[in-house]
């Protein structure tokens, strides 16, 4: 017997194909991903990508650096308009709208769709201040609302118990695990509809991971969450699917279960099994 | 490319202990037979006392692939091959207490007087133990062809224990006044045919192993 890798490729029979699509398909699309290339100047770092992202769920995106898995997530509220020479072409269909069109207003699109990154980053200033800000700068004045909205925002970050005594606080005295929590809540405090988290527990320890990965179960509820992880276990435990992404390609997008019990495509298995990457 | 090799050395230790672990199930049901046929107690209480070392066999399987899985953390067909071999130990295990429990009736019939046993006890167990033979070259090269041919071979131990059923109480053929060693017969023919169960649940556990789907071979 070979444990290295070797699993005999099948070919999917029609069947077997029509199932995983029925699966993919049975929830409401939230994103609908169609034929997404992004190009950095002549290098296509994702290729021809098709995927229909659902409402209320948790979507993990893996796959060895370089894959694609980050461009695309960031693809998704306009992230890489900031890297001069990148390029996008398909579409991503958001409330009927193609996101990627030049006339989006990119900063309404992002308090649609926010988005949490590796490295916890408040801003330097109070915790409540790192809320309200992004709101007072839309011409939000009201002490009340604000009040409610900061309270609102860090209940749903699972932080208003463990910061409620001290507001006033500089947002760096908080630890790491705090500190990634509280950007969560300034993301959710814009009301979005999809939350973009790129290795948001990368950074942190055990217990601050499995409070992220609770926090991420309990928000499915409210929002539509796609996630990039190097974590297997993180992704099997949080996600509802998984696309596994390889040199810009999208090897394999399906139910989670399904990937981490019995994937269909040989380059998924080696890579959630170790034995690449 | 990082192959895993301390796991797949333990995944190939694990896999050739129950492979060794088989092939004693299957002497053990050979010499509960012989016992059977030489009246031999002192082989059968050999029998009975060796299942012990069995059952630890099991454990030590169980604990090195528990291990495994709390330590690697294995997916997909890592993961399944765990499982499949979790089930593989455990139905040896069942099938060693079943050489035991002809072992033991053997000893009963030890005690009473001589019955002409039917060849067809003998035969059934021949059928079993290539069936054993099949399933470990099925297990080894995760083969699902040898792994569903197995069925076939139930199949046939099954009819032959109908059989031996028939024959045993129909009074044409019943020895006069053994209705004592009558029972503990069709009992030993009972018990071989439950290790054809076994071995197709063997067949079934590699089927899982490779497809990752549930197949009843029993039926």
């Amino acid at each position: 017997m070979n444990y290295t890798a070797d699993k005999p490729t099948e070919t999917r029979t029609e069947d077997e194909l029509a199932a995983s699509i029925t699966r993919a398909s049975k929830k409401e699309v939230v994103l609908d991903v169609k034929d997404l290339s992004i190009f950095y100047g002549n290098n296509e770092a994702v290729k021809r990508a098709n995927m229909g992202i659902e409402k209320n769920a948790v979507t993990a995106l893996i796959g060895p650096s370089g894959c694609g898995k980050s461009t695309f997530i960031r693809s998704i509220n306009r992230m890489n308009d900031l890297i001069p020479s990148s390029r996008a072409e398909g579409e991503i269909i958001y409330d009927g709208i193609n996101i990627l069109r030049n006339d989006i207003n990119v900063v309404a699109l992002r308090s649609e769709i926010g988005m949490v990154f590796q490295k916890p980053n408040p801003f330097p200033k109070s915790i409540y201040n790192n809320i309200t800000h992004a709101l007072k700068y839309n011409g939000q004045k009201n002490k009340k609302v604000l009040d409610e909205i900061v309270e609102e925002s860090l209940r749903k970050a699972a932080l208003w118990d463990e910061v409620k005594d001290r507001l006033h606080q500089s947002a760096l005295s908080l630890s790491g695990g705090q500190q990634q929590r509280l950007c969560i809540a300034r993301t959710l405090a814009m009301e979005p509809q999809i939350l973009l988290l790129d290795e948001p527990a990368s950074a942190l320890d055990p217990v601050s991971n499995s409070k992220i990965e609770e926090l991420i179960l309990q928000l499915k509820e409210d929002y539509s969450i796609v996630i990039v992880t190097h974590n297997m276990s993180q992704a099997s435990r949080v996600s509802d699917k998984t696309a596994f992404f390889l040199n810009g390609d999208v090897v394999e997008y399906d139910d989670t279960k399904k990937i981490f019990t019995n994937p269909s495509e040989t380059k998924t298995e080696e890579y959630i099994s170790g034995r690449f990457g | 490319m990082v192959a895993r090799e301390q796991f797949s050395a333990d995944l190939e230790a694990i896999q050739k202990s129950i492979i060794s672990f088989a092939y004693e199930v299957d002497t053990a049901l050979k010499q509960a037979i012989d016992a059977l046929y030489e009246r031999d107690s002192d082989l059968a209480y050999k029998v009975i006392e060796n299942d012990e070392l069995l059952n630890e066999r099991d454990q030590e399987i169980n604990e090195a692939t528990i291990q495994l899985i709390a330590m690697q953390q294995p997916v997909a067909t890592d993961l399944r091959r765990l499982v499949a071999f979790l089930r593989v130990s455990s139905d040896l295990e069942r099938m060693g207490d079943h050489a035991k429990n002809i072992a033991k009736s053997v000893n009963r019939l030890n005690v009473l007087s001589p019955y002409d046993i039917p060849q067809a006890i003998r035969d059934m167990q021949e059928v079993v133990s290539k069936m054993i033979h099949s399933a470990v070259q099925a297990f080894e090269e995760e083969d699902i062809t040898k792994a569903k041919k197995l069925a076939d071979l139930d199949n046939v131990v099954d009819s032959m224990y109908g059989e031996l059923f028939r024959d045993m109480l129909d009074e044409r053929k019943a020895q006069s006044g053994k209705h004592q060693q009558t029972m503990q017969l069709v009992f030993v023919g009972r018990f071989v045919e439950r290790v054809g169960d076994h071995i197709t649940n063997i067949g079934e556990s590699i089927l899982y192993l490779v497809k990752g789907t549930a197949v009843d071979l029993n039926k």
